[in-house]
């Protein structure tokens, strides 16, 4: 064991140097697209409008700009993104850099499509975040109980058992609140029935999550057609939260209405993610949960009760994706309808996957996947010849692509899927 | 701290790991518990600590029984383990293992790393356990890492410190240093109970020692009372000699010719590092060391399991560096591998099964690829008997059998094809008597039959009964061959610690 | 062989295969867990449907007056719906021999159409599952068998509307092979990543689930494959001489689909116990360590396990488009891929115990389309109910729990988490 220590030492190293190559090709990858494939095609005086304004925030007036130069900057700045990755050794923010390279080429991505015509970035914005919302929370909620050992792929089952009880308990309760609250507690009770199984009876973790989803997905469908559909009007027709803005911020151009001018679930989402990023990190129940995660029987000869961490973490997972859950009827739609999140729950996963099990890991990747989701629409009212599928499919190619460590492999906790005991 | 033990006994289904178990540490004292591997040491450590319950006995400290129902309550007891697979978690500082499950916080459970760090600087300091607190626990050494293990128990004001074979993965220095922090904290008036097989160590730290074999206290001692030959006959229970019937070798020509050969290991450091050895027909040829280092990588090395970077590796003839482990196999090597129930044997499986693991895909076992279960029987029938293997029948999971048996179904394996090298590591570790001496009795008939035996073993009894030349391996690298006759228990000990290597070094072997 | 003998070996009786499957589904703890999982989950769904019938549900807020009407309505309820789901899946004993007596043709077909549908929906399963299951006994989790069935029923139906004038000969088979390839093609990506860069299969594969089922969507609006006049997002039809032809003669769905199922079942079987690659498999499955140490090359036989579950799953899409429904139309897979999963594990990763299961939920399928017409109960009843019994499956501890009965641990793991 004292090998595997230092192995998994050795090993960190290896991954870290190799992802740092890894990710400066990548930034060379996005300029060699922004300049060969974007630039190439874009002849000097072609031009392309932005527009930042949204209501409440005092309108700015559109930005027309040459689209050539812009993108031949972004394209070489990229490129030298690349080479400060690969050249600068002791950089800790690799993925910061990455980042910035992924929303370069976003930029230029909508400089060249919108050619001679006007890109409401504000608006794209605007959709990019609201479909990280769900994402987001999802994501934390697998990462909650993944850092703690539990590998969490009922995300989907929560996701559409919280959006069903939101809905029919905001709707006969006229209280938003209310549906909250109960969808919070469905997605608990999910978390809950995953925790009996696999943590106490250590049952394959996998194969209850997957068989947890199709149970969800039977019983909303069912109690949704056979109780809910003959009352349409009182059961399932609540209300949705309206925005709330902060005053003065969301006057703020561009920031305030993205920001501060949206409904609870947004502003949920980013007080659990800090919360979930500094509790991980900086406090006890941080440091205990990840070695629950990551060495459980350690965790248990220095008298943290492994059990006990885990059943936690999956609760309060649950409820995290429970509140993502509600947030597809009360947060935006009202109605429930049949498999309304479409695998959006597996999405948040790969999502968590993607954004290294970490909770700005998972925000990002949750905005990256939202962004080209919200593209599709920009993209069919541009007239771009690109099919909307495969910008669905993105999100999952882009997790492929991270897993088999093509752009520098992702470690999971070391115990993820193990069920534990003591003899 | 005085801690008394009183009749502890636990049991795993029918194995008996402790029965009925009485010790007492006085105050101040290194308490060596002395015994084989599978003498029932770490469960008893375990029972200790809270992660097992005892069936049966008491546990008192300081006269007063207590009773563990998990491992926060032996800390709160002021007892200390330090387990011999470290409870480290590799991606944490040293600070951060250190203060787990004993966090120091500020408001809202904010941990305080400013003062885990003071606190291990100061108890780093006093007891010289040099260890810095900010980094990562992976990168650290070995001797490193459990340094780390004993700031972790003396940070929760540990009394009784439980040491489990400290020294299984130390250098000779790192030893040393060890026993040098064990001396100043016995000064302080901790306790400490050592875990160990070594019998030299025992000797040289030890006030009080008890032998422990098979679950059960054979005795207690101290080292001006004994002598390492009364401690080895007490451990093993049969006078200590381990004779094997057997004629002098008649070696003939060379069937492994390893040469400059270099493995690293998963980590990608090297583990085997630039060794030459030759082993010749009908003679066996033992490697003898302390555990980890490179025996495994050789072995892996030999059988195309690990990656050779360098150097040759010659069977019978044939050039067979970096061939495919079913090449080697197919060449006419024999392979007892070190981890029986990991590498060896699928659990799962019959015991027909097992039998022909890695042979399902030869005559008689099958034909274009389709398995011939009636032969498959057949054989496995005859291999029961042949192979004197104790079990109902050959469709009984091979998980069931005993330790023994288990072996014999690899050896029952292995050694009836058409073979020209046999490479047995470890073949004999946690097995009873009748078992090793089958065992042995199966290498030494390889051996007049006219296969080359290559013989890995750490246990040094084993080395001296089977051997006809030896080599010693430390760090990756041989010294000797010497003719087994040649040499004694004592000269092999301070070679297989290292502490020779340098000197003797012949660099080629003959 | 030496004379002595101690302990009378026995002479090893040579059991045939299908016999030592049945010994072991039958034997000891599997079967009492399955038995008392299907009870569990029929009480369950006995509790879901009372809850879904209002006439139960107002007699149960009564049932201070009347104990007797608020069991009674519950009784009605729950023998209605688990009735037709009888119904609909084997169909009236009575009504059978009734029709077989009568000696009227078309009497005769109607009453075997339940059991018609119950194999028509059974195929598919079978297939899926059993591609799952052989992944399983590699050590391998195939998650991705939504996109495989969708990759398999694409390459059925482009092979089954390309060649206009082949012979059904010619076209069933090619077809069938055309589908196998594209299926086995979406389970060669995650076995071959798995071998080269060790990302987890069942990440990957679940990703390619969407990936797959994307590109069908993306396939539809092509000119390649959309059914003119291209307004509607389905695709061409699968010409005549590609279809798979009926195994009765007549108007019933039945067709070759299931007796090929049923020989790949038997063929994996042998697969499995008989030959040299499948001992490899089980190995891997067993103790992957060992495997190594014993030749196996570890790599290649993930990726050929991969592949082969693939295909099978593929297969099944084949049989689908071929068989029933002769065009693609979006989101076609429905959740067959992931009840594969169910079908494999409630099967225990044995070809047998696959096909048992694949009937059972074909059944459940069946029926429920009869219990949906004929009571006021959702299809989706049985999707509860196949997620529930295998959810008991799974964990044999929550079943000794229960039904307080001691039984010894009862299968391993399939699967040791990210890292494994």
């Amino acid at each position: 064991m004292s090998d595997t220590v230092s192995r998994q030492g050795e090993m960190r190293r290896d991954i870290a140097a190799t992802r740092r190559r890894g990710f400066g090709i990548a930034l060379f990858v996005l300029a060699a697209i922004i300049l060969l494939l974007f630039a190439r095609g874009t002849t000097p005086d072609a031009r392309t409008t932005f527009q930042f304004s949204a209501p409440p925030a005092p309108s700015l007036p559109p930005l027309p700009f040459r689209a050539l130069p812009v993108l031949l900057g972004l394209g070489i700045v990229c490129a030298l993104l690349g080479v400060v990755q690969i050249l600068w050794k002791k950089n800790k923010r690799i993925y910061l850099l990455l980042g910035v390279g992924l929303a370069l080429t976003g930029v230029a991505f909508l400089a060249w499509s919108g050619k001679g015509a006007t890109v409401d970035v504000e608006g794209l914005l605007m959709t990019s975040l609201i479909e990280a919302v769900p994402l987001t929370l999802g994501a934390l909620s697998g990462l909650l109980c993944e850092r703690a050992g539990v590998i969490n792929i009922a995300i989907e089952g929560q996701f559409l058992v919280s959006a069903f009880l939101g809905a029919l308990i905001g709707s006969a309760s006229h209280n938003l609140y209310l549906g909250l609250l109960a969808g919070a507690t469905a997605g608990a009770l999910v978390g809950l029935v995953l925790a009996v199984f696999t943590i106490t009876y250590a049952a394959d973790q996998i194969i209850v999550g997957v068989v947890l989803d199709a149970f969800a997905l039977g019983l909303t469908s069912f109690f949704l057609q056979s109780l809910l559909a003959p009352h349409q009007d009182t059961l399932n027709s609540p209300a949705v939260f309206s925005p709330i803005s902060l005053p003065l911020l969301d006057r703020i151009p561009i920031v305030g209405p993205l920001l501060f001018n949206q409904n609870i679930f947004v502003y949920l989402t980013i007080i659990i993610l800090v919360a979930v990023q500094v509790a991980l990190f900086r406090t006890r129940w941080g440091l205990r949960v990840r070695a629950v995660g990551e060495h459980p029987r350690a965790a248990d000869t220095v008298g943290i009760n492994v059990q006990r961490v885990r059943y936690r973490n999956v609760i309060l997972g649950g409820i995290v994706a429970g509140i993502g859950g509600a947030s597809f009827t009360i947060g935006s739609t009202g109605q429930f309808a049949p498999n309304m999140t479409s695998g959006l729950g597996y999405i948040a996963l790969a999502a968590m996957i993607f954004g290294r099990w970490r909770p700005l890991g998972a925000l990002g990747a949750a905005l990256l996947f939202g962004f080209t989701d919200a593209l599709q629409f920009a993209l069919s009212i541009l007239n771009v010849p690109i099919p909307s599928s495969f910008l669905t499919m993105f999100p999952y190619l882009a997790t492929i692509l991270a897993v088999a460590g093509l752009v520098g492999k992702v470690l999971p906790p070391a115990a993820d899927g193990k069920p534990y005991t003591r003899e | 701290m005085r801690l008394e033990l009183q009749g502890i006994s636990k049991r795993f289904g029918d194995l008996v790991a402790n029965d009925r178990i009485s010790l007492t540490a006085e105050e101040g004292e290194i308490h060596a518990l002395l015994g084989e591997n599978g003498a029932g040491k770490t469960t008893l450590m375990n029972v200790l600590d809270g992660l097992y319950r005892p069936d049966e006995g008491v546990i008192q400290i300081d006269g007063a029984p207590v009773h563990f129902a998990n491992p926060g309550e032996a800390i709160k007891a002021g007892i200390g383990m330090v387990h011999q697979n470290f409870m480290l978690i590799p991606v944490f500082t040293v600070s951060e293992n250190v203060m787990l499950g004993f966090e120091r916080t500020r408001r809202f459970g904010f941990l305080d790393r400013g003062r885990a760090r003071q606190e291990i600087g100061e108890l780093s300091r006093r007891f010289g356990l040099e260890v810095d607190p900010d980094a990562m626990v992976g990168d650290l050494s070995v001797g490193q890492q459990q340094r780390v293990e004993i700031v972790k128990a003396l940070s929760r004001e540990a009394h009784l410190l439980i040491l489990d074979e400290p020294t299984a993965v130390l250098t000779p220095q790192e030893t040393d240093e060890l026993f040098t922090v064990m001396r100043s904290l016995r000064a302080s008036g901790r306790t400490i109970l050592f875990i160990t097989h070594k019998l030299k160590e025992v000797l040289a730290i030890a006030d009080r020692i008890t032998v422990i074999r098979q679950g059960k206290v054979i005795g207690t001692t101290r080292p001006s009372e004994t002598t390492a030959q009364d401690l080895a006959s007490m451990m093993v229970g049969r006078g200590v000699d381990l004779q094997v019937k057997k004629t002098a070798a008649r070696p003939q020509e060379p069937i492994l010719e390893v040469h400059n050969l270099t493995v690293l290991d998963e980590t990608g450091r090297v583990a085997v590092d630039g060794l030459n050895l030759e082993v010749r027909a009908g003679e066996i040829m033992a490697v003898a060391g302390v555990q980890g280092n490179g025996q495994t990588e050789l072995s892996e090395g030999i059988t195309g399991l690990a990656l050779v970077i360098a150097g040759s590796v010659r069977i019978a003839g044939r050039d067979l560096t970096g061939a495919s482990p079913k090449t080697i196999l197919r060449a006419g090597v024999a392979n007892i591998p070190e981890d029986r129930q990991r590498d060896g044997l699928v659990g799962d499986f019959q015991i027909a099964e097992n039998i022909i693991l890695d042979v399902h895909d030869e005559m008689p076992y099958s034909l274009h690829g389709a398995l011939r279960w009636p032969s498959i029987f057949e054989v496995s029938q005859g291999r029961l008997s042949d192979f004197d293997i104790r079990a109902p029948s050959v469709h009984v999971a091979v998980k069931t059998l005993s330790g023994g048996n288990q072996q014999k179904v690899i050896v029952a394996r292995e050694l009836p094809r058409h073979i020209r090298l046999i490479l047995a590591a470890q073949p004999t570790r946690g097995l009873d008597i009748g078992s090793i001496e089958y065992v042995h009795s199966r290498l030494v008939a390889a051996r007049d039959a006219g296969a080359a035996v290559l013989l890995i073993s750490s246990e040094l009894d084993e080395v001296m009964a089977l051997a006809d030349r030896i080599v010693v391996i430390y760090r990756g690298r041989l010294t000797g061959p010497f003719d087994a006759a040649s040499l004694g228990r004592e000269q092999i000990g301070l070679l297989m610690a290292g502490s020779a290597a340098d000197a003797t070094r012949p660099g080629e072997t003959a | 062989m030496s004379g002595n003998v101690t302990p009378a070996p026995e002479k090893a009786p040579r059991r045939p295969f299908l016999r030592r499957a049945l010994d072991a589904i039958v034997s000891g703890n599997a079967f009492t867990v399955t038995f008392l999982a299907f009870v569990s989950a029929l009480i369950l769904g006995a509790i879901i449907i009372i809850l879904a019938t209002p006439s139960a549900i107002r007699a149960w807020q009564d049932f201070g007056y009347a104990p007797g009407e608020a069991l009674r309505q519950s009784w009605r309820a729950v023998a209605n719906a688990y009735g037709s789901l009888f119904l609909g899946s084997i169909g009236s004993p009575r009504a059978i021999i009734d029709a077989i007596r009568s000696g009227d043709g078309a009497s005769v077909v109607a009453a075997f159409i339940p059991l018609s549908e119950t194999l028509v929906s059974t195929t598919p399963l079978m297939m899926a599952g059993l591609g799952i299951a052989l992944a399983f006994r590699a050590g391998l989790f195939d998650i991705g068998g939504q996109g495989q069935l969708v990759l398999g029923a694409i390459g059925a139906t482009i092979a089954g509307f390309s060649f206009p004038s082949l012979p059904a000969v010619i076209h069933v088979p090619l077809a069938i092979l055309s589908g196998a390839a594209f299926g086995a093609a979406w389970g060669f990506i995650p076995g071959v990543l798995k071998a080269r860069t060790g990302a987890h299969e069942v990440i990957t594969s679940m990703m390619l689930n969407y990936v797959g089922m994307n590109l069908l969507t993306w396939l539809l609006t092509t000119g390649l494959v959309q059914a003119p006049p291209r307004n509607q997002a389905i695709s061409k039809v699968v010409v005549a001489a590609a279809r798979l032809p009926s195994i009765t003669g007549s108007s019933l769905r039945a067709n070759l689909g299931i007796v090929l199922a049923v020989l790949l079942v038997l063929g994996v079987g042998w697969l499995l116990n008989r030959s040299t690659l499948g001992f490899r498999f089980r190995m891997l499955g067993a103790n992957r360590d060992a495997a190594r140490v014993a030749g196996v090359q570890i790599e290649r036989h993930f990726t050929i396990a991969m592949t082969l579950a693939g295909m099978l799953v593929g297969l099944g899409g084949a049989f689908m488009v071929l068989g029933v429904d002769f065009r693609l139309s979006p989101l076609y897979s429905g959740s067959i891929g992931f009840d594969g999963i169910t079908v494999a594990i409630l099967g225990r990763g044995t070809p047998l115990g696959v096909g048992l299961s694949a009937l059972l939920f074909g059944a459940f399928t069946a029926g429920g389309r009869t219990m949906q017409v004929n009571t006021s109960i959702p299809l989706q009843l049985v999707q509860v109910l196949q997620a529930v019994l295998v959810l008991f499956v799974a964990a044999p501890g929550v079943i000794r729990t229960i039904y307080r009965i001691r039984l010894t641990k009862a299968g391993g793991r399939v699967f040791g988490g990210w890292a494994g």
